[in-house]
């Protein structure tokens, strides 16, 4: 199996622990992997904000970085939900037929990691160890577009040490959106303040997520309100183990 | 209108001024969340739930696709059982018809069954321009009425209002002593109906929307909570429905499914307390003038496109309105409509085509709670896609050669053209490195420039550190290296 390593642009630029801890999931497994380089953007944000026809040439480069590949992870639920999702609309906005051809071949081995590890590598345990208490925010696209359900739990519930402890109103939007958390950004502000409420409410240290771009609007005001609350992509749980445990950076 | 019009204004600046508005955010999130729970028991406690949506859906899908067949078999029945048909293409010609209709019987008021679709023509307004007064007897609807302001939820018009609110209004309306009225909701409610019950006595010409309109027959259908619907449709002489070309269904049997996915979805009961239908006229019982006002008014326009058609498929029963996290924070008069929530960030661009109206598809995250609650799955996020690409080609359009100059746009161009080529991207990292560095605190930077400054007001972002993924890849490749 060609398994290839899509890591979208924002975790690329600023976070690539979880880039690197997705990798050590997958290895430790023992998987081999490639990483593309000529991957970029997935065109997410273009696409959202209405500049369609500006993000086609992102599908292009997008087909010509993993069309090779059996298969594609990537440690980010909302982007591969627009690869799934949108992917097929914006090839069919091209009027360019091959495009559309390639885009449909490729879309259905392009995966989110949990779903990954738990429906085509059919783990649950994956070796962890993580003796901190963890609240899990499952993000809207991970469970509306993608509908990964509690894939992520499932492997969190498995991880040695870990305490898991429940996020109310836990399936409330945090208010991110893209480019909305600019264009509105008091209405994002209000939504987030409730999100940041019940991360305190649920007494966790860490509020962890499959999607970084959520993880950073979270995580943005728990720092900024020096709540000493922190946000840990899920993949960098899962590569946490006893010999080599996660440390604060 | 019902008592006021929205304000068009661009929804970020409309919603930072409800956002301060401390009542409506304790009013909006009780009762969103009182109803979002109520809804959800009652839909989950149905086996078949998914396929009624899903029935919901392909029955109005294909009523839309044979919109003229159904209208002209409406029309057939209607007329035949002794009911008139008018055609509106628009607000004004639907406002003249009922005017006309109106003048011709010689009343100076009219009583109300709640509608929006008179709402969004601003038939009161018409109306009161021929010296016509009309009354709104929907308990809620009165009070936005009174207080002289739109509605701001299609279910529940002055969730935005408390009882207090309410009985000063209410005071002041009804001529009744302070000391004669308490805020106890019961009270209220009393004095409300003493109030309307004389109007309903009175009244000579009932005007109401329509819910649906069965083909088959030429029923006319009205759902309601109260039974002030009932008392306008069957009291007076006269009655005038304004209905939307998109409420009519086939045939009875489509009312099996609706009438178990409306009640549900909106005020989440099990069946709905007061369902009237009516077929044209029948001498000595009810009204002896019955008049259906076909209106148009946008919906064409809305029909004719592949993706965004599935808005008319919308039966008005606000669970969108309830699970929106958007709306339950700014309420309905940030939508600037007579259609707020996400059903109206949909809706109300395609029907306005305004530029104010055009910042509504902006009003969400995306998160797609609306569509999975939608009874008739209208894939409200996709529509929104396709209204925010509109949106932004039409303002390139009103710019014309100034387009270039709008940040947004010339920034969106530029990040797609790094985008699309590696090694500019990678310029573009190390280049975002550098010029952060004066700024960075602790692995954050907390104030960004521009376009992005919205960020940085309530939230830290993490700066680029030292090593990008890409490049931790090549060197950990040249090193032959596995660490972590």
């Amino acid at each position: 199996m060609r398994l290839a390593l899509f890591i979208p642009c924002y975790v690329d630029t600023l976070f690539p622990q979880a880039g690197r801890a997705t990798v050590a999931v997958l290895e430790r497994l023992g998987h081999e992997l490639t990483f593309p380089e000529e991957q970029t953007c997935c065109g997410q944000m273009h696409v959202n904000t209405g500049y369609q026809r500006e993000a086609i040439p992102l599908v292009r480069n997008f087909v010509r970085a993993f069309g090779a590949y059996d298969q594609v992870v990537a440690p980010s639920a909302s982007c591969v939900g627009e690869v799934r999702e949108i992917y097929p609309r914006l090839a069919r906005l091209s009027r360019d037929p091959e495009l559309v051809a390639d885009v449909d071949a490729l879309v259905p081995r392009v995966h989110e990691l949990t779903s990954f590890l738990v429906d085509t590598l059919g783990v649950e345990d994956v070796g962890a160890y993580f003796p901190h208490r963890v609240t899990f925010h499952p993000t809207c696209h991970s469970q509306r577009v993608l509908r990964i359900g509690d894939r992520p739990q499932r492997l969190l519930r498995r991880v040695r040490g870990i305490d898991l402890v429940p996020l109310p109103n836990a399936e409330e939007c945090c208010g991110f959106g893209g480019t909305f958390s600019v264009k509105n950004a008091d209405t994002s502000s209000a939504m987030l303040s409730s999100k940041v409420a019940s991360v305190l409410q649920s007494g966790a240290e860490v509020c962890a997520a499959a999607d970084n771009s959520c993880l950073m609007h979270i995580g943005g005001a728990l720092h900024r309100q020096r709540t000493g609350v922190r946000t840990l992509h899920v993949a960098e749980i899962l590569a946490s183990t006893e010999t080599h445990p996660w440390r604060a950076p | 209108m019902s008592g006021g019009t929205p304000r068009a204004r661009p929804f970020s600046k409309a919603a930072r001024e409800a956002l301060q508005d401390t009542q409506l955010r304790r009013n909006l999130a009780r009762a969103t969340s009182t109803i979002r729970e109520k809804r959800l028991r009652a839909t989950e406690e149905l086996p078949d739930w998914q396929e009624l949506r899903e029935a919901g859906r392909a029955i109005k899908a294909h009523t839309l696709a044979h919109l003229d067949h159904y209208l002209m078999r409406l029309e057939q029945n209607v007329v035949a059982r002794g009911g008139q048909i008018h055609w509106a293409r628009d607000a004004a010609e639907a406002n003249a018809i009922v005017q006309a209709l109106v003048s011709e019987t010689g009343v100076r008021e009219a009583i109300k069954v709640k509608s929006i679709t008179t709402d969004e023509i601003g038939l009161n307004d018409a109306l009161a321009a021929i010296g016509v007064h009309a009354i709104e007897t929907d308990l809620a609807e009165l009070i936005v009425q009174l207080a002289h302001e739109p509605s701001s939820h299609i279910l529940v018009p002055a969730i935005h209002k408390n009882r207090a609110e309410i009985r000063a209004l209410f005071l002041e309306a009804m001529g009744i002593a302070p000391s004669e009225l308490s805020d106890e909701p019961a009270e209220l409610a009393a004095a409300a109906r003493r109030f309307l019950r004389a109007k309903f006595l009175e009244a000579r010409v009932g005007i109401s929307g329509a819910n649906f309109a069965v083909a088959e027959t030429g029923a006319v259908c009205v759902v309601e909570s109260e039974g002030n619907g009932r008392m306008c449709t069957t009291l007076p002489d006269t009655l005038i429905t304004v209905m939307g070309i998109e409420k009519v269904v086939p045939d009875w049997r489509a009312m099996e499914v609706f009438l178990q996915l409306l009640p549900r979805s909106s005020t989440a009961e099990r069946m709905n307390p007061y369902t009237s239908f009516w077929s044209g006229v029948r001498p000595g019982d009810g009204p002896q003038a019955f008049h259906l006002v076909l209106l148009d008014n946008g919906r064409s326009e809305v029909l004719a496109h592949r993706e965004r058609r599935q808005t008319l498929h919308c039966i008005r029963c606000s669970a969108c309105l309830n699970v929106c996290p958007v709306y339950a924070r700014v309420g309905g008069h940030a939508y600037g409509s007579h259609y707020p929530g996400p059903i109206g960030a949909i809706l109300s661009p395609q029907l306005l085509d305004s530029p104010e109206a055009d910042t509504l598809p902006f009003a969400s995250t995306l998160c797609g709670a609306c569509y999975d609650v939608c009874p008739v799955k209208i894939d409200i996020p996709s529509v929104l896609l396709d209204l925010r690409l509109r949106s932004v080609e039409r303002r390139r359009a009103r710019r014309g050669r100034l387009a270039a100059l709008d940040t947004e746009d010339g920034a969106m161009r530029l990040a797609a053209a790094v985008f699309a080529e590696p090694r500019r991207y990678q310029w573009a990292q190390r280049g975002a490195r550098l010029a952060q560095a004066p700024f960075v605190r602790d692995g954050y930077l907390e104030r960004l420039p521009g376009y992005l400054a919205g960020w940085t007001r309530t939230r830290d972002v993490p700066a680029v550190p030292a090593q990008t993924f890409r490049e931790w890849w090549r060197e950990r490749r040249g090193s032959g290296g596995s660490q972590r």
